[in-house]
């Protein structure tokens, strides 16, 4: 982190996650396009979706992740589909979950991979065709030994 | 005093015997002396499980969450299969069941061997001797599967090495290495894991390298991994030439750090960072 | 031989949101690694994990290469019949794996 120190990297941190997701400045141009790419020209609400991920983890191979939408999951009004993204990964696209009110709890939990410290965002998509999101911002500790691949 | 001193006490009655004011004086010392009876009783060493964080734990804990359990169910799988010219299968010699206490227990000596085994060398032995069949390559998802079957039958036991006198010059063996200064970096594993264990090495915390959870899941690896490759890992890490696989500098050393964890809580399939 | 790890109730009240949870062994290689050779290792992943309950679909989750080594995967359903939960894995080099369970539902 050249140039950064610790203490405005977090207050910049901080900042980010407070800013709504349609200032797409602190949010490379890669994740800002796939993001679009589910949403269209929607407007992206924040809260109802809740992204639990450890702010700090030991290592980014497996980091588990639980996102949790408030939704009555009924026909009438469901979370169809729970799409995660992240920043600094080859890839900005994590999962694409699709719900219906079979699944009575909009909640999914799985593990992910992580190669960097970076921002991560849950993006959940209502019948009604509103999206909600939410986002964290994982800090990725590196190991002090490495293994040769042998 | 209120109340006049009980003929029997008994530590569950007190408040009723005694009053409350007597009580909340007594209090702190009680407290005292059992926080000095614990210290003095405490056993400090700590598991490298103590030392990850919240969502780690509870991937160990959570036995549908915990990935070494693939590797335990692989185990079972096998351990019922017949291989080899013998067509034997591990379950037609021993119960499962009866592998408990086993990883606890090891390294060991086998009958008419000269030279200590571990848990891996067990199986493999079994493997040639009595199924003749292939040998198992060191760190193959079979051998792992079947390290972490047996090994998961001793979860939640005490470290308890075996006593028998011809693993003591292997033990000191294991002892002595452990203090050796090694490799380009020139440190010993006990300038890591005894002068400096618990202090920050980058981000990382430097664990005091009980080996209670092996085979153990490390993310790292993203996969099962045996004591013998964490072994090998430090080695690299040091800048050490890794021993040969077949050395018995391994299991020396194994045996002296399992000696060295007696008593802590077996965990195995452990998951670390 | 696929290895598949599943947490499902064995019961379960009609109506009863239960929680399911699914482990399976697979590397899930990127595609962005190199190899000891230097060579990038191709690409390996499941793609697409569902659950049915009998014979229909109540979830579904598209992987990406940053899903985790031996995924794992929680999500919860409603209760409907008696019958059997099947899950699936497909992927990357024709891999396939189909896993099911009971379930009484009272």
């Amino acid at each position: 982190m050249a140039g950064t120190t610790r203490r405005t990297f977090i207050a910049g941190a901080a900042l980010v996650s407070v800013l709504p997701l349609a200032s797409a400045r602190a949010t490379p141009e890669a994740m800002a396009a796939a993001i679009k790419e589910v949403v269209g020209d929607n407007a992206i609400r924040e809260g109802r979706v809740t992204l639990d991920v450890p702010p700090l983890v030991e290592n980014g191979n497996a980091v588990p992740l639980t996102v949790s939408v408030e939704s009555p999951m009924t026909e009438a009004d469901h979370v169809k589909a729970i799409h995660v993204f992240n920043e600094k990964n080859p890839q900005p696209h994590v999962f694409d979950a699709r719900l219906s009110p079979k699944n009575g709890k909009a909640m999914i939990a799985t593990r992910i991979k992580l190669g960097d410290s970076q921002k991560i965002v849950a993006i959940a998509e209502t019948s009604k065709g509103e999206f909600f999101s939410a986002s964290a911002d994982v800090i990725v500790t590196l190991a002090a030994c490495l293994e040769d691949l042998t | 005093m209120k109340a006049s001193p009980p003929k029997s006490p008994s530590p569950l009655t007190l408040p009723d015997l005694l009053g409350r004011r007597a009580v909340l004086a007594l209090l702190p010392v009680v407290f005292a002396a059992s926080f000095a009876l614990a210290q003095a009783g405490a056993d400090k060493r700590r598991s490298g499980y103590q030392d990850m964080g919240a969502a780690l734990q509870k991937m160990q804990d959570d036995d549908t969450a915990n990935p070494g359990m693939l590797f335990v169910q692989l185990g079972r799988q096998l351990w019922a299969k017949p291989v080899g010219a013998a067509n034997k299968s591990c379950a037609d010699c021993h119960a499962l069941a009866d592998m408990k206490g086993v990883a606890v227990r090891y390294p060991a000596m086998p009958k008419d061997g000269d030279k200590p085994i571990d848990l891996e060398g067990r199986i493999r032995l079994c493997r040639t001797a009595h199924q003749q069949a292939e040998p198992l390559a060191p760190e193959s998802q079979d051998l792992l599967a079947l390290m972490a079957v047996v090994a998961n039958q001793s979860r939640g036991m005490s470290i308890a090495p075996s006593n028998d006198p011809r693993l003591v010059p292997f033990r000191e063996q294991g002892a002595a290495i452990y203090q050796r200064r090694q490799g380009q970096l020139n440190l010993s594993c006990a300038i890591c894991h005894d002068d400096n264990a618990g202090k920050k090495l980058a981000g990382v915390t430097i664990p005091e390298a009980h080996p209670t959870g092996y085979p153990l899941y490390r993310l790292e690896w993203q996969a099962l991994g045996s004591l013998k490759r964490r072994l090998r890992n430090c080695l690299v890490g040091i800048r050490a030439e890794a021993y040969p696989y077949d050395s018995v500098d391994y299991v020396a050393l194994e045996i002296y750090l399992m000696d060295r964890a007696k008593g802590m809580v077996f965990e195995s399939p452990g998951v670390r960072p | 031989m696929t290895n598949v790890l599943i947490n499902a109730p064995k019961t379960a009240k009609k109506g009863e949101v239960i929680e399911l949870k699914a482990l399976i062994m697979h590397t899930m290689e990127t595609g962005f690694r190199p190899g000891t050779n230097g060579r990038i290792i191709p690409r390996n992943i499941i793609e697409r994990f569902t659950a049915s309950w009998n014979g229909s679909e109540i979830f579904r989750m598209d992987f990406s290469p940053a899903i985790a080594a031996n995924p794992f995967v929680s999500f919860f359903a409603v209760a409907s019949e008696s019958g059997k939960i099947t899950f699936r894995w497909t992927g990357d080099e024709g891999f396939a794996a189909e896993e099911s369970v009971a379930i009484d539902v009272a």
